[in-house]
């Protein structure tokens, strides 16, 4: 029991510190690693609450694919330190704000009392968590209670697929491809071809 | 709660965990320097060499004296790089191709943890790996380890897809996440003669996702030097080459678990059910090795764009209808296990 707190303490102590270098740290990339390794203290804290699988989808999805990528393009990018610090004192203000507003909301949330376990249960449908694996328990509510959501879901993100595709694809012209097909169905007969060239008069 | 007892709540609990981890890594660690030996001597049958036969009878020890080499040597940090991920980089390689070790089950209740979603986890142990790649790429501050730490992201990131899809085939099958349970589900029939289309692109991917050959465009030596480890050298470098085969151990184990029936006899008769189930996994996991480096030794490598072409469409389209496929014959036919 001591050692499951002790494990708690250090996740939640990671997550949140490596949040707080993710917009701390001057090298974008190191923010990129930071973002990460919060990501992955997150999912030991929900393997710790007991939704093991959402644990794993957040680090199979978060940090296997999306954070690849995310990685990928800054790692590409150009940037200068100097000139990305030099809009901090501008932007300061409005960050700020933003902040405060969102810390006002969570004060009211916490303050109101409305976010205990009862009162919450009354506008989520879930299931009983006991002896079932969550795995399951997800399966049960997601492709029945929810089964719209989850198709529209789906959609919002295939037409953002389709978008992105649009936005990139250009006809770039004269593109030399491999047609492996084509490739493929070449033999002697094809490949070849005999022509009978009569003397002094060429093709 | 309130009578706290470092000896019962602390030492005994975390003193035994560590005994188990140990119980595991240590013949990981020394079985990944016998693959070391095994590939080279294959390697040397399939040219007709004789492969290394000094030190030790039959040259056994060899891994153990490059090891000692290579340990012994000074470890040059160049002075361009990013130092903290340049050290980083060949840890966070070795260590993930460690954790996943924590779900695989040896024989029956053999197994450090038996969690519900062993397979998720391996799924998302592997995954991980590239970022040992891409950060050791990064961080050198050189050409070419930077174009090898690209082409393994790019490379990892696609055929995980597939991998994912194949995943989802053998779990369609399982009706569970749990590895102890995808392994009984195979008491009938392995996984690998209904499924057997999604076995070899399975095989295939697992080859692409622990960059080997004829896969290995992250470290390819004839236009890369060494690919994303370049810049490394001893101690360093030995943690990236340890962790590479150690995901390769855990990549066959992978596989034998999906598709070969883990413990499990071939045949549940006699002579054969007596021999315990750890030697049969042992004994799969050595036949998917043998073709990992059976397939080093024949194959030429594949060019960048033909090997993306395999991944997005080839085996994604494939993998994708398999899963259609299956889950309409399970319907059909009324076979989907522990339907609620």
């Amino acid at each position: 029991m001591y050692l499951y707190s002790i494990t708690f303490y250090i996740f939640s102590l990671v997550a949140v510190l490596s949040a707080l270098m993710v917009i701390s740290a001057r090298n974008p990339v190191h923010s990129v690693l930071f973002l990460i390794l919060s990501f992955v203290n997150a999912s030991g804290l929900f393997v710790l609450l007991g939704a093991e699988f959402l644990a794993m989808i957040l680090v199979v999805v978060y940090v296997g694919a999306v954070a690849v990528l995310f990685l990928f393009v800054v790692m590409m990018l150009d940037i200068n330190f100097v000139k990305l610090r030099e809009g901090f004192l501008q932007y300061l203000p409005f960050g700020a704000l933003l902040g405060i507003v969102l810390i006002i909301e969570l004060g009211i949330l916490f303050l109101t009392k409305s976010f205990s376990e009862n009162s919450l249960s009354q506008f989520v449908q879930s299931p009983q968590i006991n002896e079932v694996e969550n795995t399951k328990l997800i399966g049960q509510v997601l492709y029945t209670d929810y089964f719209y959501l989850f198709q529209i879901s789906g959609l919002i993100l295939l037409v953002a697929m389709v978008g992105s595709i649009t936005l990139t694809l250009r006809d770039r012209g004269q593109v030399k491809r491999q047609n492996i097909s084509s490739q493929n169905f070449i033999d002697a007969k094809n490949a070849v071809e005999k022509k009978k060239i009569k003397l002094g008069e060429g093709i | 709660m309130n009578s706290f007892s470092y000896f019962h709540d602390l030492i005994i609990p975390g003193g035994i965990i560590i005994a188990q981890i140990m119980a595991v890594l240590m013949p990981v660690l020394i079985s990944v320097a016998f693959l070391v030996y095994a590939e080279r001597k294959v390697l040397a049958l399939i040219q007709l060499r004789r492969g290394p036969n000094v030190v030790g009878p039959f040259g056994i020890l060899q891994s153990f004296a490059d090891a000692l080499k290579l340990l012994t040597k000074e470890n040059i940090v160049p002075a361009n790089s990013n130092k903290i991920v340049f050290l980083l980089a060949p840890i966070i390689t070795m260590v993930l191709s460690l954790a996943g070790w924590a779900v695989i089950p040896f024989a029956p209740n053999w197994v450090i943890a038996d969690i519900n979603v062993g397979i998720m986890y391996l799924f998302a142990v592997s995954s991980l790996g590239v970022y040992g790649i891409i950060m050791a790429g990064w961080a050198s501050n050189s050409q070419y380890p930077f174009l090898g730490a690209l082409r393994s992201a790019a490379q990892m990131v696609s055929y995980e897809v597939s991998i994912g899809f194949v995943i989802i085939t053998v779990l369609l099958c399982v009706g569970s996440l749990n590895l102890s349970k995808i392994v009984e589900a195979q008491e009938t029939v392995w996984f690998a003669i209904p499924l057997l289309p999604m076995f070899v692109v399975f095989f295939i991917s697992a080859l692409a996702e622990t960059n080997r050959l004829p896969f290995d465009l992250p470290e390819d030596e004839s236009t890369l030097v060494a690919g994303f480890f370049t810049e490394y050298s001893s101690a360093s470098f030995v943690l990236f080459f340890l962790g590479e085969y150690a995901s390769m151990i855990l990549m066959s184990s992978m596989t034998v678990i999906l598709f070969m029936g883990g413990w499990l006899p071939p045949f549940d008769i006699f002579p054969l059910n007596a021999v315990p189930g750890v030697i049969w996994f042992v004994i799969k996991i050595i036949f998917i090795l043998f073709l990992f480096i059976w397939v080093r030794g024949t194959f030429p490598r594949y060019r960048y764009d033909q090997l993306m072409r395999l991944g997005w469409k080839i085996f994604l389209p494939l993998s994708l209808l398999w899963v259609v496929l299956t889950a309409g014959f399970l319907i059909v036919f009324d076979m989907v296990p522990n339907s609620l």
